[in-house]
């Protein structure tokens, strides 16, 4: 009997010609990843459990990116950043990216991308749910809490139950004013915030394949807010063009057998999909974008793993060029390349940054920000009973830092349509007008 | 491990998600502090909204203002409990502020592995959905012999689902202490 991608690449860790959904097994780890909210309390067990000088299991498998308290006054978040540090400097671990220097990343997900850390075939554990991101590149990935990053750094090694595979399969499509957060968005609408707990998310058809590298990992990203063990999509040219250009070490291509076994399988025509939001307060409570006009904003957001890479800005800056928002508007590129490609891409002559800025909007710098509230002073943090429309990844009460507001969930375009009326909009009123 | 847990129950509803646990905005403090991981159990599903905090009535703070402990150990919990981002500070978070098991009708997987591999409490999932059943202030036990759950306020007795396969972790304390026993790690 075949296998799915997922069950391949767990065998292939485990030392096993191959496994089934259920089996109970121990892989090796190719890389973990933790940031500056789990890295303290990750290291603290380390010490406790394995001793005040163990070492690493391989310093060159562990990758420290701090990413989200980072511009703040919030003493206790700074003195997590020298712990890191400390850390790092005991254990000479190679692959860290301080704050305050030009070293400096941002958000996780996408800075494992750009540092060539993301590589089809191999697993990767990270202390954030968001972890499931890297699937994109046809590796496992996925988030897990401080001890058992802890038990990573001494043993490099970690149980996992192999989840059952579920196929969401697109074929066709996608029209222009439809992105993958549309997709994903929809998906977690039919199966609900539970629909895939303890499953894998395959994502498969000529529409998915057609996507950039970007576009995929916002597809993975919120595996988790269906509560998916991981999101993967198997690599094609497109993967291994993206991760030739980060790294040179090698890796294997895994696709999924023909006679693989799925829990679930649905085929969506992509040219049917339509802009959605996420209503408050959960994830799951989806409404058709043109169903929701009515609704009045105070602010959006532009930004996080799932809403702040470059093919975001670019979506948003199409509709933002030569007009102004009508409301607070919120741009924080996920990393610090980002960032520097807002000063460099241009849409007919204008740098995305010019266009952000002339449109009226707040530039904020590269980290999760307001995405998950944080300290008092976060760019972009909500307040009282604001509406927000966000393209982060969740809107479950209080999220954003404020327990009375209300966060719609939405694509780049429909954030940047909606920032320019007031309320929220149709991407389409623009792209096709 | 004690076979029995007894303790006052907490309900609280479906999606109860790490956020509504702790507001990522305390997540600033240290675990291993013995002090400053007091301010965990203080803020401890804090970020549950009034109406849903201690069930059926709602409003019940989970903890009295500046304590860091609560008067109830167990919480009762609908679907998916522990749903959102992989913070060990949200199952951290209870086990400072007392809880010593959760009674939910299914959790997300993040939360229950870390509850589990942590060693924090014994996360149980009931045959049957508890959140309607129990009022929060009940007083409960839970025989982990007979695998049940009873409400002495009520006179009444559920079944749990079997811990099934993590026991042996569950039994051994944690995920460090189980490979010590299957000598996956060395003996302390």
């Amino acid at each position: 009997m075949g296998m799915t991608i997922t069950e391949k690449i767990l065998a292939a860790h485990a030392g096993k010609e191959s496994v089934r959904p259920s089996d109970n097994i121990w892989v090796d780890v190719d890389v973990l990843m933790t940031h500056d909210v789990c890295g303290p309390g990750t290291f603290a067990i380390f010490k406790k459990q394995f001793g005040e000088n163990a070492k690493v299991w391989d310093r060159d498998k562990v990758v420290i990116i701090p990413d989200h308290f980072i511009f703040t006054k919030d003493t206790h978040a700074n003195r997590n950043i020298d712990i890191l540090r400390q850390f790092v400097k005991e254990q000479s671990l190679p692959h860290y990216y301080d704050v305050g220097t030009d070293n400096y990343k941002g958000v996780c997900h996408l800075a494992l991308a750009q540092e060539g850390f993301n590589r089809p075939g191999e697993v990767l554990f990270g202390t954030d749910s968001h972890t499931s991101t890297s699937g994109a590149f046809g590796m496992f990935s996925t988030g897990i809490g401080n001890t058992d990053a802890a038990f990573i750094l001494g043993t490099g090694k970690l149980w996992v139950k192999v989840p059952e595979s579920m196929c969401f399969e697109f074929t066709g499509k996608f029209p222009e004013h439809v992105m993958a957060k549309d997709v994903i968005l929809s998906v977690i609408g039919d199966i609900g915030v539970d629909g895939a707990t303890y499953r894998a998310m395959e994502w498969r058809g000529d529409a998915v394949m057609s996507l950039s590298m970007e576009e995929r990992m916002t597809l993975c990203n919120m595996a988790i807010e269906a509560g998916g063990k991981n999101g993967i999509i198997e690599a094609d040219d497109v993967t291994t063009d993206y991760v030739r250009q980060r790294t040179d070490v090698p890796y294997k291509i895994y696709k999924s057998d023909d006679d693989a076994q799925y829990f679930f399988k649905k085929t969506y025509n992509a040219s049917e999909m339509e802009p959605v939001v996420a209503k408050p307060h959960s994830p799951d409570n989806k409404a058709k974008v043109s169903d929701c006009v009515d609704v009045k904003l105070d602010r959006a957001y532009i930004g996080s793993c799932t809403g702040g890479k470059l093919t975001d800005f670019m979506a948003a800056a199409r509709l933002l060029k030569g007009k102004k928002v009508k409301i607070d508007t919120f741009i924080v590129p996920a990393t610090r390349e980002v960032e520097q490609d807002l000063h460099k891409e241009k849409i007919d002559g204008e740098t995305l940054i010019d266009i952000f800025k002339n449109a009226g909007a707040y530039l904020g710098d590269p980290s999760c920000a307001a995405c998950l509230g944080g300290p008092q002073d976060t760019f972009g943090r909500a307040k009282d009973n604001q509406v927000v429309i966000s393209t982060t990844n969740r809107n479950f009460p209080g999220r954003m830092g404020s327990k009375q507001s209300h966060v719609y969930l939405a694509s780049p375009y429909t954030a940047a349509a909606s920032a320019l009326t007031g309320h929220i909009t149709n991407p389409a009123d623009f792209i096709y007008n | 491990m004690n076979k029995v847990i007894e303790g006052i129950a907490y309900v609280l509803g479906n999606d109860i998600d790490t956020d509504q646990i702790i507001p990522a905005e305390h997540l600033v403090y240290s675990l291993s502090d013995p002090e400053e991981r007091k301010n965990y159990g203080k803020f401890a599903l804090s970020g549950v909204p009034a109406d849903q905090s201690g069930l059926p009535d709602g409003k019940v703070p989970f903890t009295e203002n500046g304590q860091s402990e609560s008067k109830y150990s167990i919480i009762i919990g609908g679907r998916n409990f522990g749903c959102g981002s992989s913070r060990e500070h949200a199952p951290a978070c209870m086990e400072i502020a007392g809880v010593r098991a959760v009674v939910a009708e299914s959790y997300a997987r993040i939360f229950y592995r870390n509850s589990v591999d942590g060693g924090f409490f014994i996360p149980f999932e009931s045959v049957t959905r508890m959140v309607e059943e129990i009022k929060t202030g009940d007083d409960l036990i839970i025989d982990l012999n007979a695998n049940t759950l009873t409400n002495r306020s009520a006179n009444k007795t559920y079944e749990l689902k079997s811990l099934g396969e993590v026991i042996e972790i569950i039994e051994a304390g944690n995920i460090f202490e189980y490979a010590r026993k299957t000598g996956m790690i060395p003996s302390a």
